[in-house]
């Protein structure tokens, strides 16, 4: 009997790792699938594809830094206000008349600034959660942008500034066509999603975030310092956010007020989707991307079948509703109690 | 065990006080290699105090700590490690999120350099997680598992292990079994054991004679913040420790 439950037991144990690595990606594939087959003739296209890979660019920044600072347990709801800042700082650098490579390193500097306010104000000022100081810098951020811009859109950058948002890379020599090249931003979100990774699961500030998610007080008693960590966290997920800024410039040619209204949510729905637990420690930088893609395939899809926005946040709201029980069914295997 | 062991920790004449409080008055304490010391006291006996104190989380008042015949200040639990003083918390100390091994390298986890870049080895963090786990005789399905993963004697067994990852010489362990299934006791008991073989001195701090009784080799009981008696534990016996507990000789 005793025999029986365990072998039972070792084929889950077995089992969960797979599917908590890669079950999300099976619904990514399935989601793929399911476009393709109702839009047989437009999902799949290269110049769709490249689309959604643009649509997805800046949000996929986003969705990483606040992953980190999810896997602390912890959460960043100004991400959107900071992305938003740093891009009126470029704007104003670039119209100031500052030499292109000014400009491109000014909203990353910015970005990364305000992510260390977030993370000295959590620690030194021993905020009692993350979320009330982030939810006071989402205001003081966007403020600040608009205070600084007069609140109106400053438009036009230089090639050089909007390479990275709108750049393409020529395909003619491999002969394929003009039409099918390759996005610049494409090719920055696999790097940039690459070296976080490496970051995340090679290095031993990486092992500590997750140490810090999964308990404190053992980082703590390891001799980690633990504040440290997470002003360098929260200063990534601010520099991520500036990056973010720099590839929303090329695509839209423009600081706007409004840039990145809301954003915050999309990148904790995305990390959410992906399999990031809120109370810290679980995730991984693949399921961020796959729960980044969702959403963007999810938003394309639906348009490309003219369904209306109205629809894209009743399926979003379900899909995070969905992934978190999925998770909730899992760890109950999956942990004894 | 007899006191003809080299002399591991020894301190003398600990006190500490908060504000007009004295926790701890004067309290002597020794542990020799292969040796384990049982601590008994009743709720603010000034046990945990005393324990702190040893880890280098509090600082004394009066009194010196020596260690190997040296005496020594301490400054944080860090100080405590380097010299091969170890602690085991209650409440474990453990990221139930990390496997096994990273749980027992945290903080201290060897890194191999690619160009000028550091990276986690985990093919060695394996291998010696694997050798520790088997010198300790500690069964756990693969030392990859994550330990929320494991029974709660697992965990004990893996906080046991990994306070003892960086050739520790004296480990101090506070109500190792309290959390435990009874069923489970015995195992961590079983290691302690273990460890006392290699020579490792160990403290262990709790409120169960079958614990103090099975493992330990002498017995000190504090009561009010100061020594209140010890003895060989075959020279002692269990209601005679229950009475020093309640300050009764």
């Amino acid at each position: 009997m005793e025999d029986k439950e365990k072998k039972q037991d070792s084929l889950y144990v077995k089992l969960i790792p797979y599917f908590e690595k890669y079950g999300i990606l099976l619904l990514l594939v399935i989601m793929i699938l399911v476009m393709h087959i109702l839009q047989p003739d437009v999902f799949l296209s290269w110049r769709n594809v490249t689309n959604v890979f643009k649509q997805i660019s800046w949000q996929s920044m986003l969705a990483l830094g606040v992953f980190m600072v999810i896997v602390t347990a912890g959460i960043d709801l100004s991400v959107g206000s900071i992305m938003m800042l740093s891009l009126m700082i470029l704007a104003i650098v670039a119209k100031a008349g500052a030499p292109w490579f000014i400009v491109v390193l000014v909203p990353l500097f910015a970005g990364f600034l305000c992510g260390l306010i977030n993370g000295l104000g959590i620690t030194l000022l021993r905020m009692p959660h993350p979320f009330i100081m982030t939810l006071g810098t989402l205001y003081i951020f966007r403020g600040t942008g608009n205070l600084i811009s007069g609140g109106t859109p400053i438009s036009g950058f230089t090639d050089e500034v909007r390479y990275l948002g709108h750049g393409r890379i020529d395909l003619t020599w491999l002969g394929l066509e003009k039409s099918q090249y390759l996005p610049v931003s494409l090719v920055l979100i696999a790097v940039v999603y690459f070296v976080f990774w490496v970051f995340l699961n090679h290095s031993r500030t990486g092992k500590w975030i997750y140490a810090i998610g999964g308990n404190p007080s053992a980082a703590r008693a390891s001799g980690i310092n633990v504040n440290k960590i997470l002003i360098i966290v929260y200063s990534l997920c601010g520099f991520l956010s500036g990056i973010g800024a720099l590839i929303l410039a090329g695509r839209t040619d423009s600081g706007y007020p409004n840039a990145g209204l809301q954003s915050e949510l999309d990148a904790i729905a995305a990390c959410i989707i992906g399999g990031a637990s809120f109370f810290g420690g679980r995730g991984t930088v693949l399921g961020v991307f796959a729960g980044v893609m969702i959403m963007g395939i999810l938003r394309n899809g639906l348009n490309l079948m003219d369904v209306s926005s109205f629809w894209q946040q009743v399926l979003i709201g379900s899909i995070i509703v969905l992934a978190v029980y999925v998770d909730v069914l899992r760890r109950d295997f999956g942990t004894r109690k | 065990m007899t006191s003809t062991n080299k002399l591991l920790l020894e301190a003398k004449g600990i006190t500490k006080y908060f504000g007009t409080i004295t926790a701890l008055e004067n309290v002597n304490l020794k542990v020799h290699e292969g040796e384990c010391l049982g601590v008994v006291g009743d709720n603010g006996a000034g046990k945990s105090t005393l324990m702190k104190v040893l880890s280098g989380l509090y600082k004394p008042s009066a009194g010196a700590l020596f260690f190997e015949g040296k005496e020594h200040v301490l400054n944080s639990p860090k100080d405590s490690q380097n010299l091969g003083l170890e602690m085991v918390y209650q409440d474990l100390a453990l990221a139930g999120n990390l496997p096994i091994g990273e749980n027992i390298f945290l903080g201290r986890e060897p890194t191999k350099n690619i160009g000028f870049l550091k990276f986690l080895d985990f093919k060695k963090i394996q291998e010696m997680t694997s050798a520790h786990l088997e010198k300790l005789k500690i069964n756990v399905k693969s030392a990859d598992q994550k330990v929320e993963e494991l029974s709660g004697g697992q965990r004990q067994a893996v906080a046991i292990a990994r306070s003892t990852a960086f050739n520790a010489k004296v480990v101090i362990m506070d109500e190792p079994t309290a959390a435990l299934a009874i069923k489970e006791v015995g195992k961590v008991l079983d290691l302690i054991n273990k460890l006392k073989s290699t020579g490792v001195g160990v403290i262990v701090i709790s409120h169960r004679m079958d614990d103090i009784f099975t493992v330990c080799d002498r017995v000190m009981a504090l009561f009010q913040g100061t020594n209140f008696a010890e003895s060989q534990l075959v020279k002692t016996s269990r209601d005679e420790v229950i009475g020093w507990i309640m300050g009764k000789k």
